[in-house]
């Protein structure tokens, strides 16, 4: 199979596949707080009904304001296209390494952050200001795990990552724990999951994501939930992509199969472990978040000078 | 080499972590749990040296490590949290932030100092130790930052792992040493214990700053 | 072409002259500016892969004479003087108009390129410094014209001291390299072989000169007092290009005419540039006037551009890293001329909001989009490009100083090995929190409603200060997206400076960029772009086929709770809170003070933020007191009799002679 009809797969696949794994999450978190639940099809008649719906527009609107939803969706998916998900042999591969993805994700929110800012009310502001005060610790902390990885692996390019983490030189790191733990708080932080951000409210004076997109509505909200729900799967997929990489080198028509099939499977799983992860945490008090975030970077930080001592450097 | 060192390495690496996440709490009861945690990683890392190093008196000492520090201790200061009704937070010197960054900055330097020195030793005692003086290191920094007389204890008992992790990464460590050490741990644990209730009586609170301000410290 | 790009420098120092005594605006003297320095910018570019060239004009010092050398590393920096003389001049047509006093910057503007040109094609000790203090002295001309405002006095003292500094360091450094080479001629001190502690001292002192001129921590406090109070076309090129003239003027000496230094301080020179770049963004975020805002900025990125250099020193110094050194080289070469681009593109933008609003202050500001649409676009692509976003120039250089550290821990010795990922880390933060600082400064000036009636009556400025800012969004742009290009650009710079070069990015497709292997890295700049693009279209167009269409105007929703009155919106001070709640305690002593009336008292509440300079007060505030005590000291020295005088200049000849006796 070439290379861009698994390309063009991939980006169809993630695209339609992120608003089921929110779907997973809510009902598992519904489950387990013995609620019946929404359907798991629920995001997506979601997303139908806002397309259907017009768009109300503030009078003082600038044209930033119509484009940023486009832009922040665009920005997302062109992020997520480059990370390998269930085959290394995609196109877009070489285009951007993992610090490319983290710079696409930080267009995304600086886009969204000034759509925020835009009509000048203030519960955009506030979540203007808090958002980049989260991005300004969560990516360095993403950066140092890109440091960890590396210096294992040689590489800051995922496929190569994965590569490295399939081979047997690999053995027991206590710094990859660490990078895995950190990248977690990250992708937490990211999307604005427990004990970050409650991304189940809409009026509560700590939220953060959805304070920015208070004054979107119609085709604008869903191309922006869309966004949201796409860099939930992109995070995780990161996640899967250097610390579960089984089943991702396989080519031809089985190998590729067997990586669809798995990378569904590990989607799965992560969505039902953080719905369970969410329902057994409270969330912090915002000014909390920061020390988390801070304790992630420092977590990058040490698996850095960990693996100084450990075997192969 | 080979598993034996990735998992001391990473014995050694978590308790690293753990004295961070001691940094990192600012409650006392999750103060306790995650010094228990430190007592009980302790305890398996010196047992893991007793196996690669085929020391059987080095299974000695972990029972030791994890009968007085991950059992007893904790438990004993969970008690005293309980009589003395102290569960609220413990005030740190300097935000979070900034001690977690000097924590790493121990980190690093321990590292920096002690690997060029030990470059001929072997590589397990070698790294052992380069992360025990960071253990050590960090304990005192929570000693010193912590505003609560029970931090301050947490911060000694960690340090006292630290020595205890480089004594069991160095070979040939005689268990006599060991079973000393252990035993001022206990002597300076009630001492420290009847401290706590002294100033408790006193002052009314276990906060350090009403013993300074009773000597007539400035803060 | 060495004489053909004097001749420009000279058309320039005459129009300095016109400038002292023409009447009016001086349009046409912008506009011949600025074509001479864009003619000299394509001859800078040309003469980038040649050979070097040197000329010697009897003027100067008689035995001396003036050493003029175009060689790769020159040609580049005039390459990026020149860029921003003709983008400023440029705007300057426009923006001069509004001048009060065009007198005060007519002569002081085209001598201030001018000075700014010789210093970077100065191959000689004397006239370095005789451009250098040039230089000084004409920017500090334009930072008084508004002389008649208490900060720009302040600003201009400041600046005056620390310029002092700078050329008093230097002249020593200067001072100790031709002791060594016999010469005054850098071609001499190049083949002379100094000790190892006088090399290491002179190179100490080169950092604190040319550190004090570019903003370089703890040196910095100037930096955002002057460039602020000059001109807009001055400031941007004060920020732009004067920083970058001091940092040629490091690698001149580091690189060009000491031996390969010891290791330490490439490590010290990355972990000032690191501090650096953490302090100056931390303090931009707590700006709320724009300009002083871009002035701290630039404190940031010359931080950025240092941790490049000093990598490209440690990499060099650890023997046989040439690939290494020669990839942070590029990043931090390539930095300069990025933040050369955007930073005059903001200043402008700065200029033009300042010129339609009457204020820099960002609280009076909100709502230009919609009054100022162009300019808005155009500042929004600088803040993109200088937030390091893809698929634009900031991206390209941050992710190749990355690149470079990423290279560190493979050096073998423990200090770099540690030193340097902890110098990641600072650049990951001032990267991320620069994307917050300019989402504050775009988003508190241009979006949003109104805060004053000047915003809310602006302008769009005018034709020439517009172009002067497209054209240079549209270079931040191509940058961006054929940064291959760029790289094989600076490759004779990196060869003349370390002996090697990245590897030729020309053959392969696209933009791509690979700085050491595929299987390490790689950056597409134009396919990302592209891609970017397909996708949006693809987005709008979905869009269009499957949402309804329709759009209603409405009052903003703002959870059903709208406030009409603008001072609703969250300030400038306030989107900077919680990260001034996170770091300003430790690193600024910031408190707020919160006054709450008596319940049932009906006075205001008042809350007030308290901001400490930190390293005003332990570093400036000593040394200004020391300064005064020893002057209060020395004044008794003026109301002497004359036998005491005698006595003085008696006892300095003997000391001098017993000196000498010492010595033989």
């Amino acid at each position: 199979m070439g290379a861009v009809a698994i390309e063009a797969l991939q980006m169809a696949f993630v695209l339609l596949a992120a608003p089921g794994l929110v779907g997973i999450v809510r009902a598992v978190k519904a489950r387990f707080l013995r609620r019946e639940g929404p359907p798991l099809i629920q995001p997506y008649r979601q997303l139908a009904r806002l397309l259907g719906k017009e768009v109300v527009l503030a009078h003082n609107a600038s044209w930033l304001f119509r484009t940023a939803p486009y832009l922040i969706l665009a920005l997302t998916w062109a992020a997520a296209s480059v990370v390998p998900t269930f085959s290394t042999h995609i196109i877009f591969a070489r285009l951007g390494d993992l610090i490319v993805i983290t710079a696409l994700l930080g267009s995304a929110r600086f886009v969204l952050a000034l759509a925020g800012l835009d009509i000048g009310t203030s519960f955009g502001g506030i979540g203007a200001s808090r958002e980049v005060m989260f991005a300004s610790l969560a990516e360095p902390a993403m950066l140092m795990i890109v440091v960890t990885l590396a210096i294992t692996a040689g590489s800051t390019q995922l496929s190569s990552i994965a590569a490295f983490m399939l081979s047997p030189v690999l053995g027991l790191r206590i710094s990859f724990a660490l990078a895995l733990v950190a990248l977690g708080i990250v992708a937490l932080a990211e999307n604005g999951r427990i004990p970050v951000d409650n991304p189940a409210t809409h009026l509560e004076l700590t939220m953060v994501h959805e304070a920015m997109v208070l004054e979107y509505s119609g085709r604008h909200l869903a191309m922006i939930e869309l966004a949201a729900a796409l860099k939930l799967l992109l995070m995780i997929s990161i996640i899967i992509c250097i610390f579960f990489p089984f089943g991702l080198g396989g080519t031809g028509a089985t190998g590729f199969l067997l990586g669809l099939a798995s990378y569904a499977a590990k989607l799965g799983i992560a969505a039902v472990l953080l719905g369970i992860f969410e329902v057994s945490l409270a969330k912090m008090r915002v000014f909390r978040v920061p020390e988390l975030l801070g304790a992630g970077l420092m977590l990058g930080l040490l698996a850095t000078l960990l693996l100084y001592v450990s075997r192969s450097l | 080499m080979g598993l034996g060192f990735d998992i001391a390495h990473m014995l050694a690496g978590l308790m690293v972590l753990a004295s961070l996440l001691l940094l990192y709490q600012d409650r006392l009861t999750a103060l306790i749990n995650v010094l228990r945690l430190h007592g009980f990683i302790l305890a398996l890392a010196v047992a893991w040296q007793a196996h690669i190093q085929s020391a059987p008196e080095l299974f000695v000492s972990a029972a030791i490590a994890l009968l007085v520090k991950a059992l007893v201790i904790p438990g004993a200061l969970d008690r005293i949290v309980e009589r003395l009704g102290i569960h609220r937070n413990v005030e740190t010197v300097g935000g979070i932030g900034l001690t977690m960054f000097a924590g790493m900055a121990l980190v690093a330097l321990s590292l920096r100092v002690m690997l060029p020195v030990t470059a001929a030793a072997d590589p397990v005692s070698r790294q052992d130790i380069a992360l025990a003086l960071s253990v050590v290191l960090i304990g005192l920094l929570i000693m010193v930052t912590r505003r609560n007389a029970l931090g301050q204890v947490a911060g000694f008992l960690s340090l006292e792992n630290g020595i205890d992790l480089a004594a069991a990464g160095a070979r040939g460590m005689p268990l006599v040493v060991e079973l000393s050490v252990a035993f001022s741990v206990l002597i300076a644990f009630i001492v420290i214990g009847i401290y706590l209730f002294r100033i408790r009586e006193r002052f009314d609170s276990v906060d350090l700053a009403a013993l300074e301000s009773f000597r007539g410290e400035r803060r | 072409m060495i004489l053909i790009l004097l001749a420009g420098t000279a058309v320039l120092l005459a129009l300095a002259l016109a400038g002292a005594v023409v009447k009016g605006q001086g349009r046409s003297l912008y506009a011949i500016a600025s074509f001479v320095a864009f003619l000299s910018a394509i001859l800078a570019l040309i003469s980038l892969p040649a050979r070097p060239e040197t000329l010697v004009l009897p003027l100067g010092l008689p035995w001396l004479g003036w050493h003029f050398r175009l060689d790769p590393l020159s040609a580049f920096f005039l390459l990026v003087v020149d860029l921003g003389a003709a983008s400023s001049s440029l705007f300057a047509i426009g923006y001069g108009r509004h001048e009060a006093e065009p007198g005060r910057v007519l002569p002081f503007f085209p001598l201030f390129l001018a000075s700014l040109q010789l210093v970077v094609l100065a191959a000689d000790a004397f006239s370095f410094l005789f451009s250098w203090e040039l230089m000084s002295l004409a920017s500090w001309a334009l930072v008084l014209v508004q002389h008649r405002d208490h900060e720009s006095i302040r600003a201009g003292y400041v600046y005056l001291v620390m310029a002092l500094l700078s050329g008093l360091a230097l002249l020593l450094s200067f001072g100790l390299l031709a002791g060594a080479a016999g010469s005054y001629e850098f071609a001499a001190m190049r083949l002379a072989h100094p000790a190892p502690g006088l090399a290491v001292l002179a190179l100490l002192l080169a950092l604190i000169g040319t550190g004090a001129k570019a903003g370089l921590v703890p040196l910095h406090a100037w930096l955002p007092l002057a460039h602020p109070a000059a001109p807009s076309q001055v400031s941007a090129l004060m920020s732009g290009v004067m920083t970058k003239v001091a940092v040629y003027a490091f690698l001149r000496i580091a690189f060009g005419l000491l031996p390969v230094p010891p290791g330490w301080i490439g490590l010290l020179v990355l972990a000032l540039g690191g501090i650096t770049s953490v302090l100056g963004v931390l303090y931009a975020l707590m700006q709320h006037d724009l300009k002083r805002l871009l002035a701290y900025h630039t404190v940031e990125n010359i931080g950025i551009i240092f941790i490049g250099i000093g990598l490209a020193m440690v990499f060099r110094a650890a023997g046989g890293e040439e690939a290494a050194a020669a990839l942070a080289l590029t990043a931090a070469l390539f930095h300069v001329l990025n933040h050369s681009l955007f930073k005059s593109l903001l200043f402008f933008g700065a200029g033009a909001v300042d010129r339609a609003t009457g204020t820099r202050d960002m609280e009076r500001g909100g709502g230009l989009i919609h009054r100022m649409p162009q300019t808005a676009f155009f500042f929004l692509i600088g803040c993109a490009a200088i937030s390091a976003l893809p698929p634009l120039n900031g991206f390209v250089s941050e992710w190749l100083t990355f690149q470079a550290i990423l290279l560190g821990p493979g050096l073998p010795e423990w200090g770099p090995k540690i030193i340097i990922p902890v110098a990641g880390a600072l650049l990951a933060l001032a990267a991320s929190l620069a994307a917050a600082c300019f989402v504050k400064a775009f988003g508190i000036t241009f979006l949003g409603r109104p805060r004053s009636r000047e915003a809310a009556e602006a302008a769009e400025t005018d034709r020439f200060s517009l172009s002067a800012m497209g054209i240079l969004a549209v270079l931040c742009f191509l940058a961006g997206i054929f940064p291959a290009a760029v790289i094989n650009a600076f490759a004779p710079v990196s060869r003349a400076l370390l002996g090697a070069a990245m590897p030729a990015q020309s053959h392969l497709p696209w933009g791509t960029i690979i700085p050491v292997a595929a299987a390490r890295s790689s950056y597409d700049g134009s396919a990302i772009f592209l891609l970017i693009l397909a996708v949006t279209v693809l987005a709008i167009a979905g869009a269009r086929h499957l949402a309804a269409h329709a759009v209603r105007r409405a009052p903003a929703w703002d959870c059903g709770f709208p406030d009409p009155r603008p001072v609703t919106q969250y300030t400038a001070t306030s989107f900077a809170e919680p990260i001034r709640r996170v770091f300003g305690p430790v690193l600024f002593g910031a408190a707020s003070i919160v006054r709450m009336p008596p319940p049932g008292a009906t006075g205001p509440a008042q809350i007030k933020n308290v901001l400490h300079d930190r390293l005003w007060e332990m570093f400036y505030d000593p040394v200004a007191i020391a300064v005064a005590r020893l002057a209060e000291a020395a004044n008794h020295l003026q109301f002497l009799t004359i036998r005491r005088y005698l006595f003085f200049v008696f006892a300095a000849l003997v000391m001098l002679l017993f000196s000498l006796a010492l010595l033989q």
